[in-house]
């Protein structure tokens, strides 16, 4: 028995895609093997880590946890679409070069997402916000202190930003709109607890 | 040296223009990429009856089935026992794919590859297994009892027994003025890094070659084994190591199964084969470390110095011994920390247990022995009544004693001597960092609100950089560029940055014209791995190395072409000129195009090479002794390891009616000698706390008695989030230089994580004091509940 296969149009960094995929063909794995974008990293399959998160209509959302054919009509932002126009390094990415945020690379591109939209609707965090930011993802190599110190430059950096030079799009997303918000807010607050 | 230069590495990570292994023939897709999945033993012991692949063959998008039975040749033998030890009387490992036993959750017994790993995975589910299931041995304890064995012919579920020992500790302890004993556990944990294993080969017929890529931390390593398994040459098989997702010790373990049946798959079906394991994967088939029982007793005067040290563990290996002895010998003789004890003995078993196997763990041992030394300090302090850095500051080795030879043998085979250290200014930096002396009075502040708070501390010291050797080669091309290669991998260190920080300095170039290649074993093929803190001590000396004999070539040649003596020249920012007349010059580019006499002219620069070439008509254009090209190749090789240390403080905060645990402060002082980078070290001792952290307060490997992993996920093992880290390690240096090495360096990648367990235990111990006077931690890790419960046993 041959799977069927769905039609899916997105746009993915400002660029028209057009992809063929069976209905269970996840987001991570269609923008990484079907549209060659291997910047977005899968760290557990599960929506726990958060390497995978993207931009779906300017919210973080966990690739894994997405299958593509959901996503037609949608536009999305992966690490690949952080850079500016000229090529140069976006806000967070510049932060993170500045702070050493990031050791081997795998979790950093779902952080560089995450933090994009968290200073885009919060352009000028706290100390305790910048943490809160990132509460969500996993990072085993750095300790998470020079990525807190990355989402306050970042911020920084992006205040001081002409408007209009910040990459990515900058609509915002639509009420219940995939769910995606309420799985961003839960992801968000998930702590151990102690 | 010394700088705080940035990463050029991140450049491409944060583009997601990084390469790692599932990254590798992506944007070829359509090239013919077939995936695998791995049916791995839903039974922690169990032995094969029968297997049915029969439905697989048919399902959709199938290339091939892979079990036991298929296996031929090498491939069919157990994968190899790589650290032999005379101790290790009862090695096992395991097949490639099970045949006939499993052993653990997650054993693999057959391998499918497909069109995609959906359909990979599909096809797995159709393979019908009957399984006569065993009793399984889980935990150390029931692995002594030996009611049942994991392996039939390993008596007592033994796989070795070692004793070292120096002086007759056991009369020591007899005749000492005070004794004590202490029963400590610690834990399973894991590595847990972000990317897991993968793997991707590509057979090419036309050459007759293997490429191979895979997430490992030796290229080399894996290269030799896949040789071997495969009946290929060395020469057939180029493995080359990418981007790595973090390692932290799990991928030094080598070859997993998927390595060698990976390139097999590709060599039989003409098709390049990936394999990337998910995270259920990897809590089920890769390794993890820590678990341990020790019984201490301790003899010791009425300072506290420790007379005597008796010390017995019970290490659980899991259910293969692939790795050898490494971890429990690196306890057995790194748990002296920076103490000498008069007399010390150590015996330990290594035990099989019915779960995945136990291979080095960032810190590989250390942070279990640096428990069993520093909660015994702990104890003896409490015992006479005495400050807890005094009593370890009795016990230091002193400064004037180095070199210091403890008289045992570490786990290169070779003396246990330490090269250089200070710490009693070591202690003096900490107490300042922390506020040692200040504490109480902020304690009873605290206590006057209600509040219990704690401070504990604990010292390490760690071998780092251990042999038998690593190599680089610099080429100088005629652009100017430098390129540097060496043999070990990287998976996040800043290898590129600090090399080519080296580099810059000794050679005289700007470190944006170097660039470091890793884990290549076309550029690099003679190489160990990367281990044991050893890259920058190591790799860092041979490149060193390498750069200097580039830069006596360059010296030789320019001196030639410029007609002065070669002590007269100078190289800066890529420029060979005679010192006092910068005018007199000539650029490294050209240095290089001048090193090798060419016959062709194909552009500027090798037109300028053929003129050269004519040189004297009286000699040969290369010299008898030379060779042409620009570069330089050496190794480094040390008599021994180098010792790095350090003591950590925390302040913890535990809540009274709750018991959460709460860190307060955490304070770092660090010595791995002459610091390259203090960015990147920095940045290591951050990421081993916070591994710390989560061995002290939140991570275990929760089995059953079945052999079940209940947590095989990031849901359920809790992995700490910055929610979990303090805001703010505090951080200090002390740099001691080992003698060893050219430039002084010890290796610090392993070091944060070492003594956060002990630490904080002391601080718990220490916030549940006045309380529970005769409450002791034991085990590791402590949750709410479990301190919750230990309290309630000790006020009942």
């Amino acid at each position: 028995m041959t799977e069927d296969l769905h039609d899916v149009r997105l746009i993915v960094n400002g660029v028209h895609r057009e992809l063929r995929v069976p209905a269970r063909r996840l987001l991570s794995d269609a923008l990484r093997h079907d549209l060659g974008l291997t910047g977005t990293h899968v760290g557990c399959e599960h929506g726990v880590c958060g390497a995978c998160t993207v931009l779906v209509d300017g919210a973080p959302v966990r690739a894994c946890l997405l299958f593509a054919v959901t996503l037609d009509g949608h536009e999305v932002t992966t690490v690949e679409g952080l850079t500016r126009d000229d090529g140069s390094l976006g806000p967070v990415q510049q932060a993170f070069a500045e702070c050493h945020g990031l050791q081997c690379g795998f979790c950093t591109p779902g952080f560089l997402t995450t933090i994009t939209a968290g200073i885009r609707a919060n352009p000028d965090p706290t100390h305790e916000e910048a943490r809160e930011i990132v509460a969500g993802n996993l990072c085993r190599c750095t300790g998470y202190q020079n990525i807190v110190a990355a989402v306050e430059r970042a911020a920084e950096i992006a205040r001081e930003d002409v408007p209009g030079d910040v990459p990515a799009p900058a609509s915002p997303p639509q009420d219940g709109q995939l769910g995606v918000e309420d799985r961003t807010e839960d992801q968000a607050t998930t702590g151990l607890g102690g | 040296m010394g700088q705080k230069v940035q990463r050029v590495e991140d450049q491409r990570f944060l583009r997601g223009q990084g390469r790692y292994t599932d990254d590798v023939l992506v944007t070829a897709s359509g090239a013919g990429v077939l995936h695998a999945a791995v049916l791995r033993s839903p039974h922690a012991h169990a032995r094969i009856l029968d297997i049915d692949v029969e439905a697989v063959l048919d399902a959709e998008g199938v290339h091939a089935v892979w079990t036991y039975e298929d296996l031929q040749g090498p491939m069919a033998e157990p994968l190899p026992l790589l650290i032999p030890h005379p101790a290790l009387t009862h090695g096992r490992t395991q097949f490639a794919l099970a045949r006939d036993e499993v052993n653990y959750v997650g054993e693999a017994i057959a391998f499918v590859v497909a069109e995609d790993r959906y359909l990979a995975e599909d096809a797995v589910a159709l393979i019908r297994v009957s399984y006569e299931t065993l009793p399984a041995v889980v935990g150390v304890e029931a692995a002594r009892r030996a009611e049942h064995l994991v392996h039939d012919d390993v008596p007592g579920n033994v796989a070795a027994h070692l004793d070292q020992r120096v002086g007759d500790a056991p009369a020591a302890i007899a005749a000492a003025a005070h004794r004590l004993e202490l029963d400590l556990s610690i834990e399973r944990s894991a590595c847990m890094p972000m990317e897991g294993r993968a793997t991707v080969a590509r057979w090419d017929p036309d050459t007759d070659r293997l490429q191979l890529w895979t997430s490992t931390q030796t290229s080399t390593g894996v290269r030799a084994a896949v040789a071997v398994k495969m009946g290929l040459d060395l020469g057939q098989v180029d493995v080359i190591t990418p981007d790595v997702g973090g390692g932290f010790g799990v991928k030094i373990n080598h070859p997993w199964p998927e390595e060698v049946l990976v390139p097999m798959a590709a060599r039989v079906l003409g098709q390049p084969v990936k394999f990337t394991e998910d995270r259920r994967e990897h809590f089920i088939s890769s390794a993890h470390e820590r678990g341990q029982e020790q019984h201490i007793e301790v003899g010791f005067d009425d300072e506290g110095r420790v007379v005597g040290l008796d010390v017995r563990f019970w290490h659980d290996n899991g259910a293969y011994t692939p790795y050898g002895l490494i971890v429990p010998i690196i306890t057995s003789t790194q748990l002296l920390g920076p103490y000498k004890p008069g007399s010390y003995r150590v015996r330990f078993d290594s035990v099989y247990t019915n779960t995945v196997i136990v291979t080095p763990y960032r810190g590989a041992g250390r942070p279990q022995g640096c428990f069993a030394m520093e909660r015994t300090m702990d104890a003896i302090a409490d015992y006479l009544g005495k400050d807890r850095t005094e009593v370890r500051a009795v016990n230091f080795i002193q400064p004037e004693e180095f070199p210091y030879d403890h008289q045992l043998v570490f786990q290169d085979g070779r003396p246990l001597v330490y090269d250089s250290g200070d710490y009693p200014a070591s202690l003096e930096k900490l107490k300042r960092l922390v506020g040692w002396d200040e504490f109480p009075a902020f304690q009873q502040e605290m206590a006057a609100q209600g509040r219990e708070v704690g401070i504990g501390l604990a010292c390490y010291v760690e071998g780092t950089g251990v042999g038998p050797y690593e190599g680089a080669h610099v080429h100088i091309e005629t652009s100017g560029k430098v390129k540097v290669a060496i043999g070990l991998t990287t998976q996040g260190q800043g290898h590129a940055t600090v090399f080519a920080q080296l580099v810059a300095d000794e050679l005289g170039v700007r470190m944006e014209d170097v660039e470091v290649v890793s884990g290549d074993t076309r550029r690099m093929a003679y190489s160990v791995g990367t281990f044991a803190s050893r890259a920058a001590v190591m790799s860092g000396s041979a490149v060193h190395l390498a750069a200097r004999r580039a830069k006596e070539k360059a010296l030789k040649v320019a001196a030639d072409a410029l007609e002065v003596d070669e002590s007269d020249l100078q190289i800066v920012d890529g420029v060979v000129s005679v010192k006092g007349a910068p005018s007199s010059a000539i650029d490294l580019g050209t240095v290089s195009v001048l090193s090798n006499p060419l016959r062709y002219a194909f552009d500027e620069a090798s037109q300028a090479a053929t003129q050269f070439s004519v040189g004297d008509p009286g000699k040969p254009p290369v010299a008898e002794d030379d060779e042409p090209g620009l570069e330089g190749r050496d190794f480094y090789s040390p008599d021994r390891a180098t010792f790095a240390s350090g003591m950590h403080a925390a302040i913890v905060e535990t809540d009274p009616r709750t018991a959460e645990i709460t860190i307060l402060k955490y304070a770092v002082v660090h010595d791995c000698g002459t610091i390259i980078n203090p960015m990147i070290v920095e940045g290591q001792i951050h990421g081993g706390v916070a591994q710390g952290i989560g061995g002290a307060l939140y991570e275990k490997m929760a089995y059953d008695e079945s052999g079940q992993l209940l947590n095989a996920s990031f849901m359920d093992f809790l992995m700490p989030y910055v929610t979990e880290i303090p805001d703010g390690i505090d951080v200090d240096h002390l740099e001691t230089p080992s003698p060893l090495n050219p430039l002084g360096i010890k290796g610090a990648g392993e070091a944060g994580v070492i003594p956060t367990a002990a630490a904080i235990a002391s601080a718990i111990e220490d916030a549940e004091r006045h309380s529970r006077p005769s409450m002791s931690i034991a085990a590791m890790p402590i949750s709410p509940s479990e301190l919750y419960t230990l309290r309630q046993e000790h006020t009942a």
